[in-house]
């Protein structure tokens, strides 16, 4: 085993206190020592966005960190984004009505990277969502679906801000 | 892929990062990490210590310094992305920001880490080069300037001594109504350009060019100013057709060749988007896009 460091770390809302070794990436920190599996790793060398995560409300891809970086921050993974066990988050809904997965690996991706981008921009284009997306490889559904969702999710959204 | 084993280091200041450098051997420096990580997760890179910059204050700003912008080596991508300062006064590099990888690396990715990986298709060397940016680095005596032209030694070596570390960048500024154009050819939004253009060009009130400039990126071991158009373009006007004769000159630039572009086809690239930036830069200096 190599060198470890303490850290402390807050992810979807509970604090860890953990020793970890300092070349582990935060995308292995989190599937491995914390049990967190909701975040997928596909290429393990940021190209195919499975593994983003929000870092303090910014996306980031995790197996481009390292655990020993994100001491004192906050992290939000997939398995934070519904608001309770038996109920999805809107962005989540959208994706079930509108078959914006298959397979589901890159799902955890999307939705953090959607999550982030449709708060910037509540009412995009789909061309913008398209962008937004740009980062993120899925295999199965051809992005329709996933472009769909997004726009709906949007539009759910903003229903609720308006409600 | 998992990263080899080495020693963190977590600097609080400049000195302290120079003086781990001084006295580490075979020591990385940690920035953005979006260039690092991946090599360090494919074992390209075995550093025994990684020393991150991440934890150091004030070398995160973008500051209007008159007819310069000075911009701190820690500020990320993300922060030129979306600086009013820089979208008001450098527009070039926003427009080259935009183009750099995804949301999800911009919000990691930094001005200094680009600089000083090099790569010769990344998107602010080029900026940087187009714009006669002057880079400091730090070292155990201080800090010194070098000129962006001196800056690239050959593939992928900034001339920056291993002891040093880049800490800043001066960024001269065109005047208000300057025309600007960064446009590059990918097989996918996102990816690293295969080649790409980089124009700023002042206009004359008569539609004369009296100012230009124009950096190739990604087809030479570094970004390549074309100071032969540049010459040639002022003094005469913008139409398409004169853009087009001139920038078959960039047909003769030494090109790399690899699996994914031959070196004729990225010399080929380099005269279309020097074409396109051009007629682009040109029809925003004299407002007719």
């Amino acid at each position: 085993m190599g060198e470890k460091r303490h850290v402390t770390v807050t992810v979807n809302g509970k604090t860890y206190d953990e020793e970890v070794e300092v070349r582990y990436t935060l995308a292995d920190f989190l599937r491995q020592q914390l049990g967190l599996t909701g975040t997928h790793l596909g290429c393990e060398h940021g190209v195919c966005g499975a593994c983003t995560i929000l870092l303090d409300g910014l996306s980031a891809r995790s197996c481009l960190l390292l655990a020993v970086q994100v001491d004192g921050c906050e992290i939000l993974t997939v398995e934070g984004i519904a608001p309770s066990a038996d109920e999805l988050h809107p962005l989540q809904e959208a994706f079930r009505d509108n078959h914006g997965l298959q397979c589901g690996f890159c799902t955890p991706g999307m939705l953090t990277t959607l999550l982030e981008f449709l708060g910037d921009n509540p009412d995009p284009t789909e061309q913008e969502v398209r962008v937004a997306i740009s980062g993120n490889l899925c295999r199965c559904t051809g992005y329709q679906g996933i472009v769909a969702a997004a726009l709906d999710a949007a539009g759910r959204l903003r229903a609720l801000k308006d409600a | 892929m998992k990263p080899p084993p080495f020693s963190y280091h977590l600097p609080n200041d400049v000195p302290e990062a120079v003086a781990m450098l001084s006295t580490l051997e075979n020591a990385k420096l940690l920035a953005g990490g979006q260039s690092l990580m991946p090599m360090l997760n494919m074992r390209y890179v075995l550093p025994d210590h990684v020393i991150d910059l991440n934890r150091i204050d004030g070398l995160s700003y973008i500051r209007d310094a008159g007819d310069v912008l000075e911009i701190g080596a820690m500020t990320r991508q993300r922060d030129l992305e979306f600086s009013d300062l820089i979208k008001t006064r450098c527009p070039l590099m926003r427009e080259a920001v935009l183009q750099i990888g995804h949301r999800q690396t911009r919000n990691r990715g930094t001005i200094g880490g680009s600089l000083s990986h090099l790569d010769p298709a990344a998107e602010l060397p080029s900026v940087c080069m187009t714009a006669d940016a002057v880079i400091s680095v730090t070292g155990p005596n201080g800090v010194r300037e070098i000129p962006f032209a001196e800056f690239p030694v050959a593939y992928m070596t900034p001339a920056f001594e291993p002891d040093e570390l880049l800490t800043g960048i001066r960024l001269p500024l065109w005047p208000q109504g300057h025309g600007y154009a960064f446009v590059e050819f990918a097989r996918r939004h996102g990816d690293f350009a295969i080649t790409s253009a980089a124009v700023l060009l002042e206009v004359g009130g008569d539609g004369k060019i009296t100012r230009a400039s124009l950096t190739v990126g990604g087809v030479g071991a570094s970004p390549v100013r074309m100071t032969e158009i540049e010459q040639a373009l002022v003094g005469g006007d913008g139409s398409e057709d004169r853009l087009r004769d001139l920038c078959e000159a960039c047909r003769g630039i030494e090109a790399m060749g690899d699996v994914y572009a031959s070196s004729e086809y990225r010399q080929h690239l380099a005269a279309v988007m020097s074409r396109r930036a051009l007629v682009k830069a040109y029809g925003r200096a004299t407002g007719a896009t």
